[in-house]
């Protein structure tokens, strides 16, 4: 079912991907027209630190990219739009090559930088271009505004494409490249909308004229992309560009942190590593590379095999926040007291938890619904156990909430099961039976109790329930975005510290913890 | 009501109450004459029996009970409707039917106390019925209830005017049943939850929070942390705290303490092996008012945890037991304490002269003193004792063995308040009793395993010592007859006595023991000469006997027992083993319906059918200690039977000792 799911939000994705094309018709003619070569301000200003920063990683970020430069140079110069940028490129990759070896070569940045001006300096005119027909456009369709917009959405992702994989990644999970066009565009993707504030999906420049053919196939699917994308009016997209440029700018004093913001697809997106060769997406970096051994000898080497970057990963990093894409939430950088995530394992659960439906359903209660699959398997462990009951019939999932809840109320009190009832808990305690476990357990709890508390308990349950997960400190918490899983922080959540030895069946408690989270995984 | 009925009585028996002297007298005069009959049961028994009169006088006095058979329990407690103390210790089956009973009688609304402590075999629905329908209970303890789980704490919230609740050993009731309890008894006073091992941060802390009137509160064993400790210092009128075994209680948590409690007079942290002098500084600067500590078995005793109890102006004891003691610390323990009244030093190394010399010259006030086990103390210790507490009331020198035999003159010399003295495995001899003797307010004299004293100087204490109450004289082996007469003779309140190991003891001895009308122990284990002449004429004049060690005293034989069961009807524990007695006098002792407990180990003559007949006949036995080769040839539904009385078995599988290789070995050890 999971799988079926991904490939669709898969092909969604790819999909976002070919949109630009059909904006191909409309780029061509302008193209003549780039002659106004002028910087913007902006540009370079964020440019240069993140370059600074991370220039001594370039060499082994780079040799990830040197994997495509034959298939990216023939699609330039099929392109025939810029034969020059082709050589450009080409060039780069040369470099990128020795730089592999050599780690870091001042004159290959130097080659970078020139070429990203270059590139900048066509968007620019490009911008200036539809300044200047701005009421002719106005005129137009609104498919054509939206092409437009397109168009130079791809260009600056191409452009910041380019930049970040100078720059080398700013993502562990981004260290390691894909080399196959589909793959490598996805990828691309990724670093950039970290990057591009608001901005829409586009698609290299390079790309355009390999995907022209599919047009008629992308115009019928705009819409549900459009729909996940900002929608921006066509003229105020290159001045609100600007101005989060601008944001992103001030926002950065040295020393300070740096604020990312994924789009919402990124988010959603099931997979973040995909395999060049045949496109299967994975979760981790380190599935794919174990995964890439079967494509041929050349990935089992112990190069090939070895986690990306390690020895570089301690070293001095600008510190980087990140931002929700949802406007008017707390955690995006527009709220007036912003609280920025820490790392994109935060930003997922953030959003999922908080602008997502919760479709995951307990099977065992049939009442708690989750958004992350981590959250329901963390519930599934304790539905039905652990009950802890008030006599006014609250539960609670922690005994020390309980606790807290009798020392505040006058005449509330611990409430025990009744012996039978107790008995029938410890067998099932025992025997781990999951389909029967939830019915019976509800049926001694009733005993208990009438079923209007029964009910009451229950919305009881799921505000204490939520209260827990909103928690930011238990996610905020310095987990290691590698060794994140859930049994740290399950352990966390562990209700009665150091009193497990008295609980009977708490002692597979760690074992099955283990096994689940490695099913999440996969 | 009372008075209605006498009247009756009078109308009825007018003809007998015409010669009854005691018609005159009123009944309020009657119940102080009761008052006095305290002591022996049997007394008031015999009272009862004089007429109706009386009978319903007495079961009118009657307060407490100790009944020895829940299946009388509705009959009792219809007797004596004015019951208000019920002591269940020598029922061991207590069933829920018999809760019931309680609860359902006359004098349930009106019972205050009940004691479960030795009793099993209730569950939560008998304590339910207790506390709903026993509304004026205010003392229940259910201590050693180890079956006891939250439902039965939960019913023992039922009990709104509890003040005073003892749940040792407990062990299956958790946070979630002392939870109950510390919301539904709000009064308590006194809550003992020793060894409630599955009580925790937040039971306890609970229990602060909701029984404000809390004086009294015993955590030992508690798997409790600092997070319980901020709510109960926050008690306002706790006064005795006892962490004894609390380790999860550190340093760490007691520095953090900010408010201290101002009411608390009496702490125990003892064996907190986690809380140093840093620890107890910072607990003891917030408690001020503090009158005793006992740090037992902690951290060894320096000058900075000494220096931390310079804040205690009040304090009056301290109980070191078991620490390692440093010079400095002795010291300055001597230097800052104000007016110690108790020093506790039992078990103590590095105990040196000098320090406690120092000590003692600086703490005149003391009163009571335990140096047990200090060896390396000397007869310059002593000396100083002596002479600056010449208050002391309590001194216990077990194996103070430096000290030599001319130092002991020296107590009786100086310390003339004495009450109770050790002198257990010491060098002291007839020239130090004879001074002892002159310590005429002693009352309890331990001369165990002193082998330089005789039955000269023995004498002299049973002259002058007529308060004496308990004697102990075991393994002294030269003790003999003459000793122990002159003691029967001088001391005629003697209530306990062990003999045991004195092997010139004789039948004289017991015949002169006889006249010790108190006597409630006895112990003369191994005094091979004794017989049973000499244990019935023990039986005939000691009454109250309820302790009695017989074993290895191969004379006492059937006729003993036959005795024993005619007279001694309050003896409770007896330990036959070794001796030459059979089935008959076995089956004899089921006529003492008070029988709880029973040695029986290496009996010659006992057989099989012999040792069930007389298990099954004495119904109030509790423990029975036999040899483990029985296990297998008992039949096991009358082990089954047994048990579900209440009956425990001790199996031991010691082999036969024979008594004069024995005798021989312990010559060895002591000559």
């Amino acid at each position: 079912m999971e799988d079926l799911k991904m490939d669709d939000e898969e092909a969604l994705c790819a999909e976002t991907w070919l949109r630009p094309s059909s904006g191909n018709s409309i780029r061509q003619p302008n193209q003549p027209s780039f002659t106004n070569f002028t910087l913007s301000n902006d540009q370079p200003e964020w440019e240069d630190p993140s370059l600074l920063d991370y220039g001594v990683r370039i060499g082994t970020s780079f040799s990830k990219y040197s994997f495509a430069p034959d298939q990216d140079g023939q699609s330039l110069q099929s392109n025939n739009s810029n034969s020059k940028r082709g050589e450009v490129n080409q060039q780069i990759n040369e470099v990128l090559k020795i730089g592999k070896a050599q780690d870091w070569d001042p004159r290959a940045m130097l080659n970078n930088l020139s070429f990203l001006e270059q590139k900048i300096h066509q968007l620019q005119d490009l911008v200036h271009l539809i300044v200047s027909r701005k009421d002719q456009i106005l005129q137009q369709s609104d498919e054509l505004a939206m092409q437009q917009q397109q168009l130079i959405t791809a260009d600056l992702t191409s452009i910041i494409v380019q930049l970040i994989s100078t720059a080398g990644s700013l993502l562990p999970s981004v260290k390691h490249n894909l080399t196959g066009p589909t793959a490598m565009a996805i990828g691309k993707h990724r670093h950039i909308s970290e990057i591009l504030c608001n901005s829409g999906l586009g698609l290299d420049a390079t790309n355009i004229s390999e995907s022209h053919g599919m047009g008629p196939n992308v115009a019928n699917q705009v819409e549900p992309t459009g729909d996940t994308a900002p929608s921006h009016h066509p003229l105020d997209e290159p001045e609100l560009k600007e101005e989060d440029d601008a944001d992103e700018g001030e926002n950065l004093p040295p020393g300070s942190y740096e604020i990312l913001q994924l789009e919402k697809e990124e988010i959603l997106a099931p997979h973040t590593h995909f395999c060049t060769i045949c496109g299967k997406g994975f979760k981790r970096d380190a599935n794919l590379r174990m995964h890439m051994r079967g494509h041929g000898d050349e990935y089992k080497t112990p190069e090939a095999l070895a986690k990306p970057n390690k020895g570089n990963s301690s070293e001095a990093m600008l510190l980087k926040r990140y931002s929700c894409p949802f406007a008017g939430c707390k955690r995006n950088k527009d709220h007036k007291k912003f609280q920025p995530l820490k790392t994109i394992l935060c930003v997922k659960n953030h959003y999922k938890r908080t602008h997502c439906d919760k479709s995951y359903i307990c099977s065992r209660c049939n009442t708690k619904k989750f958004s992350v699959i981590a959250d329901l398997k963390t519930h599934e462990k304790h539905c039905g156990k652990d009950k802890w009951l008030c006599s006014c019939g609250t539960t609670f999932s922690r005994k020390d909430k309980l606790f807290g809840h009798i020392a505040l109320f006058q005449g509330h009190t611990p409430a025990i099961p009744l012996e039978e009832s107790r008995g029938v808990e410890g067998l099932l305690e025992q025997g781990e039976t999951t389909g029967g476990e939830k019915n019976r357990i509800d049926q001694s709890i009733n005993f208990s109790f009438n079923t209007e508390s029964h009910n009451g308990s229950r919305v009881q349950n799921i505000m204490d329930m939520k209260g827990s997960i909103d928690d930011p400190s238990s996610y905020l918490s310095p987990i290691n975005y590698d060794s994140f899983n859930e049994f740290s922080r399950a352990a966390f959540d562990d209700p009665d510290g150091g009193f497990s030895f008295l609980i009977p069946g708490s002692c597979n408690y760690g074992q099955k913890n283990g096994g689940q989270s490695c099913y999440s995984d996969l | 009501m009372k008075k209605q009925k006498t009247a009756d009585f009078g109308q009825e028996h007018s003809r007998e109450l015409h010669h009854n002297l005691f018609e005159t007298l009123s009944e309020e005069i009657i119940f102080t004459i009761l008052d006095f009959l305290g002591d022996n049961p049997l007394d008031k028994k015999s009272f009862s029996l004089v007429c109706k009169c009386f009978y319903s006088i007495e079961a009118s006095h009657r307060r407490a009970l100790r009944p020895l058979r829940t299946e009388h329990l509705p009959k009792i407690l219809s007797r004596y409707p004015n019951t208000v103390r019920l002591d269940l210790t020598l029922c061991p089956r207590v069933t829920d039917t018999s809760l019931a009973a309680i609860s359902s009688s006359s004098c349930g609304p009106s019972l205050r106390s009940i004691d479960l402590s030795r009793s099993r075999f209730f569950t939560a629905g008998g304590l339910s019925r207790l506390a709903s329908e026993c509304v004026n209970l205010t003392e229940i303890d259910l201590s050693n209830a180890t079956g006891l789980r939250d439902p039965g704490a939960a019913a023992l919230a039922g009990a709104r005017n509890l003040e005073r609740l003892w749940l040792g050993r407990c062990k299956l009731i958790t946070d979630m049943g002392i939870g109950c309890i510390a919301v539904g008894c709000r009064r308590l006073k006194l809550l003992s939850l020793k060894w409630c091992l599955g009580v925790g941060d937040l039971g306890v802390g609970l229990v602060a929070v909701k029984c404000c009137e809390l004086r009294t509160l015993d955590l030992s064993y508690l798997p409790i942390s600092n997070k319980c400790l901020p709510s109960i210092l926050k008690l306002p009128y706790l006064e005795d705290l006892v962490l004894e075994g609390c380790f999860g209680i550190d340093d760490d948590s007691l520095s953090t303490l900010k408010h201290g409690c101002k009411s608390l007079k009496a702490l125990d942290i003892s064996s907190c092996q986690n809380i140093s002098h840093l620890g107890l500084s910072s607990i003891v600067s917030s408690i001020e008012g503090l009158q005793q500590l006992t740090l037992a078995h902690g951290s060894p005793v320096t000058a900075p945890l000494a220096a931390s109890l310079k804040k205690l102006v009040m304090l009056h004891s301290i109980k070191l037991d078991g620490c390692s003691v440093t010079c400095s610390g002795l010291k300055a323990i001597g230097s800052y304490c104000v007016s110690l009244g108790e020093l506790s030093l039992s078990k103590c190394s590095g105990v040196t002269d000098e320090a406690f010399s120092f000590l003692v010259t600086r703490q005149k006030q003391l009163k009571k003193l335990d140096i047990t086990c200090c060896r390396q103390i000397t007869d310059i210790s002593l000396a100083h004792i002596t002479s600056s507490c010449t208050g002391l009331t309590s001194l216990k020198m077990e194996s103070c063995s430096q000290v030599l035999k001319e130092a002991f003159v020296l107590i009786g010399q100086r310390c003339h308040f004495l009450e109770e003295l050790d002198l257990t495995d010491n060098e002291v001899d007839d020239e130090g009793l004879k001074s002892i003797g002159r310590c005429s307010r002693l009352t309890v004299l331990k001369l165990g395993i002193c082998l330089n004293i005789t039955n000269e100087g023995l004498s002299h204490i049973g002259r002058s010592c007529s308060k004496l109450v308990e004697l102990d004289l075991y393994r002294s082996s030269g003790i003999a007859e003459s000793g122990i007469v002159a003691i029967a003779q001088g001391c005629p309140s003697l209530e306990m006595i062990n003999t045991s190991y004195c092997y010139g003891i004789t039948d004289n001895v017991l015949v002169s023991l006889s006249k010790c009308t108190k006597l409630h122990t006895l112990e003369c284990r191994a005094c091979p000469h004794i017989t049973s002449l000499g244990l019935a004429m023990i039986t005939i004049g000691c009454k109250q006997l309820t302790k009695l060690d017989l074993k290895k005293c191969n004379k006492i034989d059937d006729a003993g027992m036959i005795s024993l069961a005619h007279f001694s009807q309050n003896l409770r524990h007896i330990n036959l083993s070794y001796t030459s007695v059979t089935d008959l006098g076995l089956l004899s002792l089921a006529s003492i319906s008070c029988l709880q407990s029973m040695t029986i180990l290496h009996l010659k003559g006992l057989t099989l059918s012999g040792l069930a007949a007389a298990l099954l006949a004495c119904g109030g036995l509790a423990k029975v200690k036999l040899h483990a080769s029985f296990k297998s040839y008992l039949p096991q539904t009358l082990l089954e039977h047994l048990q579900a009385r209440g009956c425990v078995f001790h199996w031991r599988n010691k082999p036969f000792q024979v008594k004069k290789l024995k005798v021989k070995k312990i010559t060895q050890v002591y000559r």
